[in-house]
Formats: structure tokens, C-alpha cells, sequence
């Protein structure tokens, strides 16, 4: 009963946040100066042609109602027809959906991986000469731009070594890790300072808590205790603190396959941005932001299960 | 008074750590170079010599030159005013009055900070670059349009650290009695709270900082950001993508500059962060 309570509570609580983005992402292209129709045609359609768009678009009906229809279109995954591309905005998401997605989830798992070994040595040996090292070598990730990431590792690996593409997706499973590669790492460096950081902090925590003090009256190593029993406990937060920074992560995602020119979902933005594609921006907004709350809502979910204690 | 100003940044300045030194010093530099510009260089930022077209970094042209002819160190250097003023402003002026609704919001409770907190969720449910791109392509590109857009986002990260800070400030002993003492309620945030709670804000202001320079430079590079021929960092990463293969120096030597600015800032955060005995945090998740 208790876990259905909390589930609830959690859905509940991102109800309005999702009425709030809509809201947002469709009052914005409202405020566009000028006509958006005819800007979004670069003012080369004659009057017939806007008005039959205004039609199809609805545009032509009262403010609220339009928000309606675009509120249950886009519950029913409907963004309206892109004018430029000349197709639906759901079809031309959801082919570029899966390059996108792989890259986030390639470029968590590097993140991990770069940064659950580094935090573990830096919280051992805190204050250590290791750990200042570690710390300063995270805010040097932390400052540089991922864009300027991205063109360094094409420049060395893929221009002067030769060993990785430096462009595009390629064609099945094993293809893609080596493909997305590069683009990957990039994200996952600019990426895992944060990552190190708080889990280094979680594990700070976890370190100076009461069953590490049994753990170590009981006369058990360092080792022991740190992988039998740290372990286990500080890697219950890297599912929040993965979910927490999803949003960088996309962020990072939309300027890195602009650079790798990966044909995902930050290309298509791109591409709908330079012709004021709005359907398609509106569309892919919603989407991010949807995904983020849902990880967030997921994460919450998952964490109720590995920690009971937050159901109290 | 003036004296004892002194006295208390002397004091000050020995409490200081290595790291908050080092990031001061480089911090300091930079600012010196942004500002002597033109005492630096011989050449104009914006001048296109068709004699030098391209050429590799040598003793007459540190940074080497662009497909324009253009000085890079030049630019580079002109870049940093910019850049800076962006980076501070869009950091800066929405803190002061994020500060302001987080502590209104946190102090008073009830509805209003209902409002407020369901705003910064949905402000914060869109991924921050995301939102910032269709506010762009809805107002067009441009600096002016950047401040827009960031002014009216990034107010909500502050919101929530301070009002989560107040939360907790707001129960202790010295706040209930000066209300006890009848105080005004301005006075009890402004005067006796705000000294308490404001430090996690400014060592957070730190990483926005850097955050706001990579985001900066980063709508720049898609072209959304300034505008060419005015030199900056991430428009000139941009512009030298075309050349790499044969002029590798036009895209990755002002890299070096926003990872300079970005560590001193970064040192500084985490300096500071030290100093007050707090965590430091890079994003806010409250």
C-alpha cells in the first residue's frame, strides 16, 4: 500500500510540470514577431497558400482551444506536419530517435566508467596528493567546452592516428559502438567530473557512516570494507545522480552530433533551427523535456526499491 | 575605516587557499589581458590581410592566422572582453533576483512558494540548452537575444539553492528572535539571513560562471550566439572546423583560452568552497 502511495505521489507530482512545459513550448511560438507562417516559409508563399496553413495548423481558432488540440495531439504523440521537410514532425523524430538514444546511453556507461574507478581512489586516499590530482583534472574536464573536445579527439584520432570515423552512425550493433566512439567520449569527459564528484562525496559519506565504524571494530580490512560493503551502498545514488544530470547530458548530446554530424535528434534540431522549422522545434522540445522527467520519475521509482526507507 | 577595510582583506587574504590563489592570480590575468588588448598585439581584430592568408603559428603571428588573414592571437585576446561581460552578466544579474524570490519564496511558504517551485520545475524539467535554443530561434540570433533568454531561465537555479538554504535558516534560533524583537520582514531576510545563506550561491555563481562562457561559446559555434566577423572563443572554434585538415591552429588554440578561464573560475569555486567549510556543487538538484 505504502509503495503505491509513493508511486502516486511521485506520477502526481510531475503532472504539473508536464502541463507547464507545454504550456511554455507552445505559448513561445506565439510570441514570434511577425507572422510565423510566413517566416517559417521565408516569405515566398503566396496568401492562399498561408491561409490553407493556418487552416491545417489550426491557427486560425481561438487561442485556448488551440492549446487543447495541441495538448491531446501531443499526449497522442501528434506534433503537427513540418512545412520544410514536408513531413510529420513524429516521423522525422522518431527516425532520428535511435542514433540519439544509443549516444546517451553509450556515453553514461563510458561516464561510469571513466568515473566510478577515479572517485573510488580520491575518496580513499583523501587529501591524498591522487586525490588533489584527480580533483584538479576534473575541473580541467569540467572547463572545457565539449565542442572543443570533440574537434581535438577528431584531430587526433581520426585525422593524425587514423583509428576512429569521425563522422556518421554506421550500420548495425558493432558498428555503432565503433562509430559513436569518439562522440561518446567526448560527452563522457565533459560529463564525468560532475559524476565524480558526487560520487566521490556519496562515498565520503558512506565512508564516515556508523556500519563502516562496525564494519572496522570488527577488525575487517580496508579492502574488505570497501567492497564488500561501501560498495554496494554508494553505487544506489549513481542512478539519481545519472538521472539529475540527464539534462547535461542532452545538452551535451545536441552540440556533439552537430560536430560528429550524427544524424540524431540535436542534428535535426539544428536543422529545423537554421529554417525556422517551428512544428519541429516545439516537437523535440516536449520530448527532452519529457525525457528528463520521466528518467527523473524512473529514478525515483527504482531508487524506492533499492531503499525502502524513503517510503517512511 | 578605510584602514581597517585593509586590514580585514589582509586577514582575509592569509585564511586564503592554494587553490582559491592560484584561481585569482590566473583570473587576474586574464582580466589584465581582456582589458590591454590593444598594447598586446599590432594587429586589428578585424582587419583581413589577403597576404597571410592561413598561416601556421610562428614569431609574427602567435596563434598563427585564419582564412580571413585575421591575427588569431588578436581575436583571441579582444574575445576575452567579451566573452567575460557575457559570462558575468548572465551569471550575475540573475542571481541577484533569483536570490531575492528563492529567500522571499523559502521564507514566506504557502502558495507563493508553491508557484514559484512549480515554475523552476518546469524550467528545469527542459534541458537548459535546449531551452535556450528555442527561445533563440523564436527571437533570432544575437547577444542581446542570449541575455533574454538567459535572464529569463536561469534565475530558477538560484531560486531553489537559496530557498532550500532558508528552509533551514528560517527555524533557527537567531531569525525567531528577531521576530520576536518585532523586526521588519526585509530586514530579518536581507540582514540577518541572507550573510548565512548566500555563500553556497556565490560558490555555485563560480561553476554557473563557466557553465554560462561554455554555453555561450557553445550557441556561438551552432551559430546562435554572436555574430562573425566579431571575434569570439566559440564562434572562432566554429569557424576554423572548415580548415581543420590543413589549419588545425584556427579552431584549437582559442579552446585553450575558455579552458583557461573556465579552471581559474573553477579553482576559485572550489577555493571558496573550501574556505566557507561547504560543499561544492557544479549543478543544482535540489
Amino acid at each position: 500500500m505504502k509503495y503505491i502511495h509513493y508511486i502516486f505521489s511521485k506520477v502526481f507530482s510531475i503532472l504539473p510540470v508536464i502541463f507547464g512545459v507545454t504550456i511554455v513550448s507552445f505559448f513561445l511560438i506565439h510570441l514570434i514577431p511577425g507572422d510565423p507562417v510566413r517566416i517559417m516559409l521565408h516569405g515566398r508563399a503566396t496568401d492562399e497558400v498561408v491561409k490553407q496553413i493556418y487552416q491545417e495548423l489550426g491557427w486560425d481558432k481561438p487561442i485556448l482551444s488551440q492549446y487543447f488540440d495541441f495538448l491531446f495531439n501531443s499526449i497522442r504523440g501528434d506534433f503537427g506536419k513540418s512545412y520544410i521537410q514536408k513531413a510529420l514532425v513524429s516521423d522525422l523524430i522518431f527516425e532520428r530517435m535511435a542514433p540519439s538514444v544509443f549516444l546517451l546511453i553509450y556515453s553514461a556507461v563510458l561516464s561510469i566508467l571513466i568515473s566510478l574507478p577515479l572517485s573510488y581512489i580520491s575518496s580513499i586516499k583523501v587529501n591524498s596528493y591522487t586525490d588533489h590530482l584527480i580533483r584538479s583534472v576534473g575541473l580541467i574536464g569540467f572547463a572545457m567546452p565539449p565542442f572543443w573536445i570533440g574537434i581535438l579527439l577528431i584531430l587526433l584520432f581520426g585525422l593524425y592516428f587514423n583509428i576512429f570515423p569521425v563522422g556518421g552512425y554506421g550500420i548495425g550493433f558493432f558498428e555503432h559502438l565503433y562509430f559513436l566512439f569518439l562522440p561518446s567520449l567526448t560527452i563522457a569527459l565533459f560529463l564525468s567530473p560532475m559524476l565524480t564528484q558526487s560520487l566521490r562525496a556519496s562515498i565520503l559519506d558512506n565512508l564516515s557512516s556508523d556500519y563502516v565504524e562496525v564494519a572496522k571494530s570488527k577488525g575487517l580490512s580496508n579492502k574488505r570494507i570497501i567492497f564488500t560493503h561501501v560498495l554496494k551502498n554508494s553505487l544506489i545514488p549513481v542512478i539519481t545522480i545519472l538521472a539529475v544530470n540527464l539534462s547535461w547530458l542532452i545538452s551535451g548530446a545536441v552540440i556533439i552530433e552537430y560536430v560528429f554530424s550524427i544524424p540524431g535528434l540535436g542534428s535535426l534540431l539544428i536543422r529545423a533551427i537554421s529554417y525556422r522549422d517551428y512544428p519541429v522545434i516545439q516537437g523535440l522540445c516536449i520530448l527532452f523535456s519529457a525525457m528528463v522527467v520521466i528518467v527523473n520519475l524512473l529514478a525515483d521509482l527504482c531508487y524506492m526499491f533499492i531503499n525502502p526507507r524513503v517510503l517512511k | 575605516m578605510k584602514l581597517e577595510m585593509i586590514n580585514i582583506i589582509k586577514d582575509e587574504y592569509k585564511n586564503f587557499n592554494t587553490n582559491l590563489k592560484i584561481g585569482i592570480i590566473i583570473f587576474f590575468i586574464i582580466l589584465l589581458i581582456g582589458l590591454f588588448a590593444p598594447f598586446l598585439t599590432q594587429y586589428d581584430p578585424l582587419y583581413q590581410d589577403y597576404n597571410s592568408l592561413l598561416l601556421p603559428p610562428s614569431f609574427n603571428h602567435w596563434f598563427g592566422t585564419d582564412n580571413y588573414g585575421r591575427d588569431i592571437f588578436t581575436r583571441v585576446i579582444y574575445a576575452t572582453r567579451l566573452d567575460l561581460q557575457i559570462g558575468f552578466y548572465t551569471t550575475y544579474v540573475p542571481l541577484i533576483y533569483g536570490v531575492m524570490i528563492g529567500a522571499y519564496s523559502g521564507y514566506f511558504g504557502g502558495s507563493i512558494d508553491t508557484i514559484m517551485m512549480r515554475l523552476t520545475d518546469t524550467a528545469m524539467a527542459f534541458p537548459f540548452l535546449i531551452l535556450i535554443i528555442f527561445i533563440l530561434s523564436i527571437l533570432g540570433p544575437g547577444i542581446q537575444n542570449i541575455y533574454i533568454a538567459v535572464f529569463l531561465v536561469a534565475w530558477t537555479m538560484y531560486a531553489r539553492l537559496i530557498r532550500a538554504e532558508m528552509l533551514v535558516e528560517k527555524n533557527k534560533d537567531y531569525i525567531v528572535a528577531a521576530q520576536v524583537l518585532g523586526f521588519g520582514t526585509n530586514r530579518i531576510i536581507f540582514k540577518h539571513a541572507m550573510p548565512n545563506i548566500i555563500t553556497s550561491c556565490i560558490i555555485f555563481s563560480m561553476f554557473d560562471f563557466v557553465l554560462n562562457i561554455l554555453l555561450v561559446s557553445g550557441l556561438s559555434f551552432l551559430g546562435l550566439g554572436v555574430q562573425p566577423p566579431i571575434p569570439e572563443w566559440g564562434a572562432m572554434v566554429a569557424e576554423g572546423r572548415d580548415f581543420i585538415l590543413n589549419a588545425w591552429w584556427i579552431s584549437t588554440l582559442p579552446g585553450f583560452f575558455i579552458l583557461l578561464t573556465g579552471f581559474a573560475l573553477c579553482l576559485i569555486g572550489d577555493g571558496l568552497s573550501e574556505r566557507f567549510g561547504k560543499r561544492n556543487q557544479y549543478t543544482v538538484s535540489v
